[in-house]
């Protein structure tokens, strides 16, 4: 009970200074659209390339990325506002007040999440008003927004495990560049098939590429390895949960 | 004894090198980021080679233009955040009541930008060599590629220190990146223009003024001598620089002023 009411004032007052905020809220809503207007805008010739075979078209198979791009990006801006609050000493107060501390965390994941929530509608509103196709009967959609829910706890877990770490605003981007590499060495524009030379070895054991070729597959309305693709986003998750609680333990020795 | 404007501007470049170099997060990022971009592009985007009508078989050389563009818009960001340190600590209002020249300030403060931007140019150079490109303008294309990033570094750099005197803000300075990178991506950057299958796209890259400056680079890497795109790239550079230096004097007149 303790632990959920720290997560409920935790996530409340994150939320609360994000929605109220205009410098914090745009960036996490705006960058998505603009990923999203920049590759499926003007990298849309890029289905016409021999070998591409993607029936939906360029704008869903970008829109999967884009989604999971959002949510991971929704932990990695949480993160800020983690390194944020133990910069400025909040977060020691914090620790000081609440009387179950890995509530903060789980507060933290919370809002991260809510926040990705109001992301990923604007984004799927904007997607459908100009034109994207989405195959079978639409209902496999959940199937890509579930993979981005465990995808943003993961990002979020990793984000606090160094902020609460580090405890400075210069953690940016150590927590900011893994997480852009890691997703760029993914097959980001064209299928895994498609990427030559050395991209492709780094993509076949990106673990985030399991989980977007899924997503692209619950777009295009026929599912595959759906199983390994949600159990590598649950093993990044809890390896990172990990990671995040051993954070939260650094920053209570640091006191 | 040198005294005089020449003096302090060296002076001042001299403490705008020193200073960014303290700052490994300023020299790396600007020399790292675009590199990194380079690799996940060039490897992701090569299928592009195949469209019909691909200037390149090498879509390396065809984006090694970009962080040519990109590592100058950087330094947008580190010349106005340094100026609006300097502002914000009270640094400015000190040499104001010093003999030092307004025009020293500024030429001080871009002079030791325009340096790290051809460390830049220098290393992404040599990055694309290392990795077999092949510059189709030859020796006398590289020093004009040299010229044309001393252009766009000093045209950015005046704009970030322009953003740093009307505010004297560094976040009012960081909050530019968005729009930069806005501007940096819908552009040509990752594909010809006449290769942009969506018409709204094609338009906003043609009227962008950083497609010009990127299709500069590129035609000196990938075409030879492009008389067009070498005009059309320089014309714009120009046109920041005079723009974005006389925004910046007057600005600097202002705060200097108050």
């Amino acid at each position: 009970m303790r632990l959920l009411s720290v997560a409920q004032g935790v996530a409340w007052r994150m939320l609360h200074n994000v929605f109220t905020n205009r410098s914090l809220l745009l960036p996490g809503l705006l960058f998505p659209l603009f990923f999203f207007t920049a590759f499926a805008g003007g990298l849309s010739n890029i289905a016409h390339t021999p070998g591409f075979d993607f029936p939906e078209g360029y704008t869903a198979f970008q829109f999967a990325f884009v989604v999971l791009q959002s949510a991971v990006f929704g932990g990695v801006f949480t993160g800020f506002g983690i390194a944020r609050d133990f910069e400025s000493g909040f977060g020691r107060r914090l620790l000081l007040a609440a009387p179950h501390h890995t509530g903060i965390v789980l507060g933290y994941a919370i809002a991260s999440l809510c926040r990705w929530a109001v992301t990923v509608a604007l984004l799927t509103v904007v997607a459908f008003a100009v034109g994207m196709k989405v195959g079978g009967d639409g209902v496999d959609l959940f199937g890509l927004y579930g993979l981005a829910v465990v995808m943003n706890a993961a990002a979020v877990l990793w984000a606090a495990g160094v902020a609460l770490r580090l405890r400075t605003m210069q953690a940016g981007p150590v927590i900011q560049l893994p997480v852009f590499l890691v997703l760029f060495f993914a097959p980001v524009y064209v299928p895994l098939p498609l990427l030559k030379g050395w991209i492709h070895g780094v993509a076949t054991v990106n673990p985030v590429t399991r989980v977007l070729e899924t997503g692209r597959s619950f777009i295009a309305g026929t599912p595959t390895e759906t199983g390994a693709a949600f159990a590598t986003a649950a093993a990044l998750a809890v390896a990172f949960l990990l990671w995040a609680l051993r954070g939260l333990r650094s920053a209570e020795n640091a006191g | 004894m040198r005294d005089g404007l020449a003096d302090q501007v060296f002076q001042l470049s001299r403490r705008s090198v020193v200073r960014t170099a303290r700052q490994p997060a300023n020299v790396v990022g600007p020399l790292v980021f675009p590199l990194l971009l380079l690799a996940v592009n060039s490897g992701g985007l090569r299928a592009e080679t195949h469209l019909p009508g691909f200037p390149t078989r090498s879509f390396f050389a065809f984006a090694l233009a970009v962080p040519f563009i990109q590592g100058a818009l950087f330094s947008t960001m580190n010349a106005g955040t340094d100026l609006a340190r300097d502002i914000q600590t009270g640094f400015l209002n000190r040499l104001s009541l010093t003999p030092m020249r307004p025009v020293a300030v500024l030429a001080g403060q871009l002079g030791g930008i325009v340096i790290l931007g051809l460390i830049q140019a220098v290393v992404y150079l040599s990055v694309g060599f290392a990795v077999g490109v092949h510059f189709a303008s030859g020796a006398a294309g590289v020093v004009v590629l040299l010229a044309f990033s001393f252009l766009v570094t000093l045209g950015f750099g005046a704009l970030g220190a322009f953003t740093a005197l009307r505010t004297g803000s560094g976040e009012a300075v960081q909050g530019m990146f968005p729009l930069f990178f806005v501007f940096l991506f819908i552009s040509s950057m990752n594909i010809p223009r006449n290769l942009i299958g969506v018409t709204w796209f094609r338009d906003a890259a043609t009227i962008n003024p950083v497609s010009y400056l990127i299709e500069c680079v590129r035609s000196l890497v990938i075409a030879g001598w492009d008389g067009e795109a070498l005009a059309l790239g320089f014309s714009v550079a120009a046109v920041i620089v005079v723009v974005s230096v006389t925004l910046s004097a007057r600005a600097l007149r202002t705060r200097m002023g108050r």
